[in-house]
């Protein structure tokens, strides 16, 4: 392989890395707007729930904007192919979204019962409408999305706003919101004390079985849809446009790469693995590592995803030939290179700050001092 | 092709957003900038007050600091959205600082904003500074990031069209960052970030001033806002002068507009003080000029010129015939990448595709292409004058009255009499929103002012932008601009409110005694007695 091949396939799998991070990091805050009104019934148990996350949420929330920015950079077709032809599905997450900072920041600034009920209403949309749509994107990945290109790449989307909507998208979307209720639980689990902590146990367990069903549904259902071949085309490495390959779709075909190397099958079964770990440690109390597991369990999701998909990225269901995949969407090698570069220096400074400032907030979150008003807290 | 409509109301919602999260942004820059100078006063010093000062000042930051973060998520996902031809064409090259902004910038200011806000009880003295200044570092990198981007939308360098990928490409990375044009943005963006915030605490300050509150945090709030804003004001009038050095050179377009030069001058050349221009007759009615100045400002002296409209209009008309081969060439490319011949009749012709993209707008078939579509699509190469015109003229005098203010303000702190002086005072109060409309005008010198390009002079704004139907774009139009009005509501409300209560609501930590109310706004209360004095 050459250098251009190599800078493409390390892309793709920092793009898995980031998505991962993404859903992890946010999903667990998102989570947590979704159970906020479940695990906190008093307005202060409510305040201790947003202080648990209440640090970190705008930092998590950067994972969401940096995937954003690096499919823009290293997969510019596939930023504008698919952000416009999701175009209402995009603005329901945006309109949802960005919510969220508001309610963090504006909910305790007045007492009144009223303005608190309508921003946990709204956290709990701007948490639950945006994992959907996550996982829905990744369900309609695998059905193939309907879009053309012209001869100078412009891109038509002629599907509809509830075409996103079938019901496997639906399943996929459902296991996403399951996956960030079960993090959004361990995680208020390892902040919060007594009555919080139990019903956050409770729930963490629901969510994980929950999880686990739909996964394996989907597992099931996906050698019915109809997969995407790459049967012809430059292929990797070269400069191309998606007007040079030709592809085929046959029931099934989502599954090959499993089929031709069984050793695959390790990354869903570290999904479920993760799953059912986390069921088991909230179930023992032990939420630190139950979180560690949610982790794995999203790792095993998304790897999943990525497995199957490979190397389509965004399959066309209109004319087959014009999928989008790595080799013809990429930037190009010195955008990717130079790229690479910046990642391998600022992701560790990253994952380093932000291990400590989730260590210097580390323990749990004191109801005393929030009422008192003893603490900078929300 | 776009339907004409569908760009019209992308570009209305591009505008709205982008000009709306800039009500934010440079507020954010400055004040925390601001804040990391007061909390260093504190740690060296150690007064207490400036705790206080920096606790109270960040309470209001974190209000704007919310809509900031929530405008400019929508942002970050706006070019795939609505420009999606931009985003594939560039995403090569302006994509990168995008994901740097990210990596470098948003990570860093987000992580530490929440332990800036959070971490005042757990972190010693130094490290909560260390915070501070980590967070007002983040949102200057930020600021750089996206004005790298910015920037090559002004002066696409660094790059090259490759016909077989059929976008642009990254040729290399440091001409991409270091362009001049970049640069003095960077400096004049942040500096306006600077000048916004001093302003706004000025102005905060003076409103408790007038009302004997607070006043020993009202006090030194204000001279170090007058004293920071002196400098800054300055330094954005010093780089704006730059700025337009710069557009003289890679966008006589804008330049042209901005001073509205429709015809040739003689040097040294006047600059039109006042002037009414009228785009369709290409000439400026009820003119107040001032003799020789403009040579002086954008040549830096006497005896140079820069060419006028009429001229470039017929620059762009040389460059459209040129640019029709390229397109044609590009179109049979398209069907056979390996065509020599398309090939080398690409690279005869490939410096002025954009403007064979031009008049593609009036020409889908550039075979049959007509004298008066070329002449329809020159005169389009042109920005609308008056507006960039009126909007630049704005920008400055915004800028001159902030310096005669703030010169006035530092005078009359350092005399320690600032806090008798009621129009003074007054005056600051009133000056709140000159900063947020400069940048505001500033904005649409710079956006309008580069039109009909997205990138200039390399691709034309009517095929930049996605492919809906009028109907998706009214309905994501109509829905940005109801929930932003909502927000921005909301935004007032709580500022205006935390302002009313005052620095013991959203100030101290409870280590120190318990400050009585102050009373509601409008009456003296006797929380100034009470207050610690430094
Ligand atoms: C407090 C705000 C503020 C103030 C007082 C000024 N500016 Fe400004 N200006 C901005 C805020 C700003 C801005 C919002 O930050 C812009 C928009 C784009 C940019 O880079 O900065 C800008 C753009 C901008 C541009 C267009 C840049 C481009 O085309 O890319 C020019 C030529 C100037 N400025 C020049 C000036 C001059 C000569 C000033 C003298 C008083 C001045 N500005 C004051
Ligand atoms: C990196 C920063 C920015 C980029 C890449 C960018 C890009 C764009 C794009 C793609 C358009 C639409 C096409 C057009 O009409 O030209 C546009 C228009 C516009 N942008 Fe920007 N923009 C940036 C920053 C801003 C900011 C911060 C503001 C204002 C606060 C702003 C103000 C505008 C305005 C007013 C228009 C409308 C121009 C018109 O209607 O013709 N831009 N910009
Ligand atoms: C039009 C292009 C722009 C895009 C895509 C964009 C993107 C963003 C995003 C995604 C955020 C949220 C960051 C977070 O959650 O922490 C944000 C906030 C911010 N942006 Fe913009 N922005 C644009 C224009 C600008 C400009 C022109 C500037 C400065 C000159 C700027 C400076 C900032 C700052 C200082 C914040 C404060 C919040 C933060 O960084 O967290 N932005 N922007």
């Amino acid at each position: 392989m050459d250098l251009y091949a190599v800078a493409q396939v390390i892309w793709w799998v920092l793009l898995g890395v980031l998505l991962m991070g993404l859903a992890v990091m946010v999903g667990m805050d998102m989570g947590v707007g979704v159970i906020l009104r479940y695990v906190g019934r008093t307005d202060l148990e409510r305040r201790v729930a947003l202080n648990i996350i209440g640090p970190h949420w705008d930092g998590n929330q950067v994972w969401f904007i940096l995937g954003g920015g690096a499919i823009f950079a290293a997969f510019p077709l596939i930023y504008a192919t698919a952000f416009s032809g999701f175009y209402v599905v995009m603005l329901l997450l945006l309109w949802t979204m960005i919510l969220r900072p508001l309610g963090f920041e504006y909910r305790s600034l007045i007492a009144r019962a009223a303005w608190r009920e309508v921003w946990d209403w709204t956290l709990f949309v701007s948490g639950a409408v945006p994992m959907i749509v996550f996982g829905a994107a990744f369900g309609n990945l695998f059905r193939g999305v309907p879009f053309h290109f012209e001869w100078n790449m412009t891109s038509f989307y002629t599907g509809s706003f509830l075409g996103l909507l079938n019901p496997f998208a639906i399943v996929t979307g459902v296991l996403s919101l399951a996956l960030a209720t079960m993090m959004g639980s361990l995680t208020v689990m390892n902040g919060a004390e007594g009555a919080m902590y139990q019903r956050a146990r409770g729930l963490a367990q629901v969510a994980a079985a929950v999880a686990i069903a739909l996964f394996a549904i989907c597992g099931f259902w996906v050698r019915a849809i109809p997969g995407y071949r790459l049967t012809g085309g430059p292929g990797s490495g070269v400069p191309q446009t998606p007007l040079q390959q030709s592809v085929v779709t046959a029931p099934g075909a989502w599954l090959t790469h499993f089929e031709a190397h069984p050793i695959l099958w390790i990354v869903p079964l570290a999904g479920f693995a993760g799953m059912l770990g986390a069921w088991l440690a909230s179930r023992a109390g032990r939420s630190h590592l139950g979180w560690w597991l949610g982790a794995l369990a999203w790792i095993g999701v998304i790897g999943t995803a990525g497995a199957a998909l490979f190397p389509f990225m965004l399959p066309s269901s209109t004319d087959p030939s014009m999928s989008l995949t790595l080799w013809n969407s990429s930037s190009s090698e010195m955008t990717l290179l130079w790229m690479a570069g910046f990642t391998a220096v600022f992701v560790p400074l990253i994952l380093w700050y932000t291990g400590w400032a989730f260590w210097v907030m580390r323990g749990k979150v004191s109801a005393e001092k929030i009422a008192r008003g003893d603490e900078h807290a929300y | 092709m776009i339907d004409g409509t569908v760009v019209d109301l992308s570009r209305i919602q591009f505008a709205a957003t982008a000009l709306y999260h800039f009500l934010f942004v440079p507020l954010t820059l400055g004040l925390s900038f601001l804040l990391a100078a007061m909390e260093t006063v504190y740690v060296t010093t150690g007064k207490r007050i400036y705790k206080q000062m920096a606790q109270f000042w960040g309470g209001l930051f974190m209000i704007n600091f919310a809509l900031g973060v929530a405008t400019g998520l929508t942002m970050e996902f706006q070019f795939g959205t609505n420009w999606s031809f931009y985003s594939s064409f560039v995403g090569d090259i302006f994509g990168a600082p995008l994901a740097i902004e990210g990596l470098m910038a948003f990570f860093m200011e987000s992580t530490f904003v929440g332990l800036m806000v959070f971490g005042w009880e757990r972190l010693s003295k130094g490290q909560h500074l260390a915070v501070t200044w980590l967070v007002a570092l983040g949102s200057n990198l930020s600021a750089l990031w996206i004005l790298v981007a910015n920037g090559f939308m002004q002066d696409p360098v660094g790059a090259a069209f490759d016909p077989i990928t059929m976008r642009m490409q990254l040729t290399s990375f440091p001409k991409l960052i270091f362009s001049p044009d970049v640069q003095s943005k960077f400096v004049h963006t942040s500096i306006a970030g600077y000048v916004t915030a001093a302003i706004f605490v000025a102005g905060v300050s003076a409103f408790y001033m007038l009302r004997r509150r607070h006043m020993p945090l009202a006090k030194r709030s204000f001279r170090m806002a007058a004293l920071f804003g002196v400098l800054a004001t300055m330094g954005v009038i010093t780089l704006g002068d730059a700025l337009g050095f710069v557009a003289a050179r890679v966008q006589p377009t804008k330049l042209a507009a901005m001073e509205g030069l429709w015809k040739a001058e003689a040097a040294p050349m006047p600059f039109n003080l006042i002037a009414f221009p009228d785009q369709a007759r290409q000439e400026n009615r009820g003119v107040v000029q001032l003799p020789d100045l403009l040579s002086l400002l954008v040549t830096h002296s006497l005896n140079r010129t820069v060419p006028a409209i009429d001229a470039l209009e017929r620059q762009a008309k040389q460059r459209i015939e040129n640019g029709i081969p390229a397109v044609q060439a590009l179109q049979a490319l398209s069907r056979d990448p390996k065509d020599a011949a398309a090939l080398a009749q690409f690279d005869a012709h490939r410096s002025d595709l954009g403007y064979g993209f031009l008049v593609q707008r009036y020409a889908p078939d550039l075979s049959k292409v007509t004298p008066a579509q070329v002449s329809e699509a020159a005169r389009d190469s042109i920005p609308p004058v008056a507006a960039v015109f009126w909007s630049f003229r704005l920008m400055v005098g915004f800028g001159l009255l902030m310096l005669v203010f703030f010169v006035l303000a530092a005078l009359y702190t350092l005399r320690n009499s600032a806090q008798e002086k009621k129009w003074l005072l007054t005056a600051a109060v009133w000056m709140i929103p000159v900063p947020f409309l400069a940048n505001e005008f500033g904005w649409l010198v710079a956006e309008l002012g580069r039109q009909p390009w997205t990138v200039f002079g390399v691709l034309p704004t009517w095929m930049s932008a996605s492919t809906h139907t009028v109907t998706y774009m009214a309905f994501s139009l109509i829905g940005f601009v109801a929930l932003y009005s909502v927000f921005i509501v909301i935004e007032i409300y709580l500022l205006v409110r935390a302002i009313r209560l005052g620095p013991t609501e959203h100030g101290d930590s409870g280590d120190e005694p318990p400050q009585p109310r102050p009373a509601p706004a409008g009456r003296p209360s006797a929380a100034h007695v009470t207050e610690p004095e430094g």
